[in-house]
């Protein structure tokens, strides 16, 4: 299969805390692969390293073919590729939901206003918010913020969508409105990185699952081989304090 | 002390009273935003993003260190004196400022050293979050700014900017000590014409209090305006 990125003997350290370590792993081209690991493991970090919104200490980030952290590579170019959804939603406040879609196209894609808002609608209306489109970021439920700044980010027409625990800053009860939209993407066969605590949901829609704990990955496979027979004592540990 | 006698010396004159307090009023706006936009370039600069020792870093560290001196020389030194300074000083070097513009550059020049610290935190309560999001979709630093955070910030520092105005309506007062002919320097000179010290500053008191009461609502109604309706419409059909 065609490798979308890949990351090879990738490094992190924030001061002597060494988050990552030589990490390598690779997403291909339709696939939906799942990062699991409990807190401080460097799941979210390997996931913001890739966007390079943190900086590698050492290693190569892949994206078809090309390193982008050779010095000359166009970062941002190279970031329109990855859509980002994060925890928090981190949606514009003083942009209403149609141009918090449309803003980055017209600015950073140098799209037509018009063709902009046509995008946005479209992806807006995949995530069920198409109405709210006058809507400021305040008046909305976390449920719903979320599902705008999953359009936000497909509306850039991205490569790969990366998603950093979508679901962790929401209420019981509108984590599943996410998911859905999430499970929608999958199926339609994009490229998704996601990072999540809800295994369920890995163990349905990823074609593999990452595990890691202190910085490495510890296995990685088919969620019916990790998350149900898992070969790595840390991995089992694991599961048995999240699947009870 | 009389009505009469206020309503008389009102009568002779209202002309100098209103070309004061027009003066004031100039004084004040103009300072005011040339102040909001010195507070403006001196917060975006404090966020320039720059690698550790590279060239730019050495840059930005001299002139903002050179902003700081700035900002804490007019917050530190009264505003009387540094008219003073200002005119007689330059005059004393070979440059002689128009009073009405030396009067613009000491009260602009100490607004802009409050206004940078207003909108340094104006940019600092913006959560990190939204920079965030707008690097992941590729937009630059300057981008950013501009359709993104200045324009919350703009929403966060316009109490502290009425204020500052309200306070240049004010302070500009100490500016008739360059002889700058605004409200309080003209009541000066009608004070000393008709010898009625009281009346004169009765009505000189309540001048400034119609300015900044009246600025005062003006700018509660900008801040409604600028929040918005707290509803939305929910579209019921496809629209674009």
């Amino acid at each position: 299969m065609e490798k979308v990125i890949e990351i090879k003997h990738l490094n992190k350290s924030f001061g002597n805390n060494e988050v990552l370590r030589d990490v390598n792993f690779s997403v291909s081209k339709g696939e939906v692969v799942c990062l699991i690991g409990s807190s401080g493991s460097g799941k979210s970090t390997l996931l913001r390293c890739i966007n390079l919104l943190e900086t590698p200490t050492a290693g190569e980030i892949i994206y078809n073919g090309d390193n982008i952290l050779d010095d000359q590579h166009d970062i941002k170019q190279y970031r329109t590729h990855l859509g980002m959804v994060f925890q928090q939603f981190n949606l514009f406040d003083n942009h209403n939901v149609l141009s918090n879609c449309v803003i980055g196209q017209q600015k950073v894609l140098k799209r037509s206003k018009e063709e902009a808002k046509r995008n946005a609608i479209n992806y807006l209306s995949v995530v069920g918010m198409e109405k709210y489109v006058n809507a400021k970021p305040r008046q909305l439920s976390g449920g719903q913020k979320q599902r705008v700044a999953i359009a936000r980010a497909l509306s850039m027409d991205p490569e790969v969508m990366l998603f950093d625990e979508p679901t962790s800053a929401l209420d019981p009860e509108m984590v599943g409105e996410v998911l859905k939209v999430m499970r929608k993407l999958a199926d339609e066969g994009r490229t998704m990185l996601i990072v999540t605590h809800e295994m369920e949901f890995a163990r349905e829609v990823s074609d593999r699952v990452v595990f890691m704990d202190k910085g490495v990955i510890v296995e990685e496979g088919p969620p019916a081989q990790v998350l149900v027979n898992p070969t790595q004592e840390r991995t089992k540990e694991f599961l048995k304090r999240t699947l009870k | 002390m009389s009505l009469d006698i206020i309503l008389s010396i009102l009568e002779e004159n209202w002309p100098s009273y209103l070309r004061g307090a027009y003066m004031t009023l100039v004084i004040a706006i103009i300072s005011t935003i040339i102040g909001a936009l010195i507070g403006l370039f001196i917060g975006v600069m404090h966020t320039i993003p720059h690698r550790k020792k590279s060239m730019k870093s050495v840059i930005l560290k001299v002139f903002n260190f050179i902003l700081t001196v700035y900002v804490e020389i007019f917050r530190g030194t009264p505003m009387i004196v540094q008219a003073m300074v200002v005119f007689y000083g330059l005059a004393a070097y070979g440059l002689e400022l128009d009073r009405f513009v030396a009067a613009l550059v000491v009260v602009g020049l100490n607004t802009g050293a409050y206004m940078a610290e207003y909108v340094r935190g104006g940019i600092a309560s913006i959560d990190k979050g939204q920079y965030e999001a707008a690097e992941a979709i590729g937009m630059s630093h300057f981008q950013t700014m501009i359709h993104v955070i200045l324009p919350q910030v703009f929403r966060n520092i316009l109490p502290a900017t009425g204020n500052q105005f309200i306070m240049n309506i004010k302070d500009s007062a100490v500016l008739s000590v360059i002889s700058v002919t605004e409200l309080f320097f003209t009541t000066k000179s009608i004070a000393g014409a008709n010898f009625r010290f009281a009346e004169s500053y009765i009505i000189t008191c309540v001048i400034y209090l119609i300015m900044t009461l009246t600025a005062t609502f003006l700018l509660r109604y900008i801040e409604r305006k600028m929040d918005g309706k707290n509803a939305y419409k929910v579209e019921q059909k496809q629209s674009i």
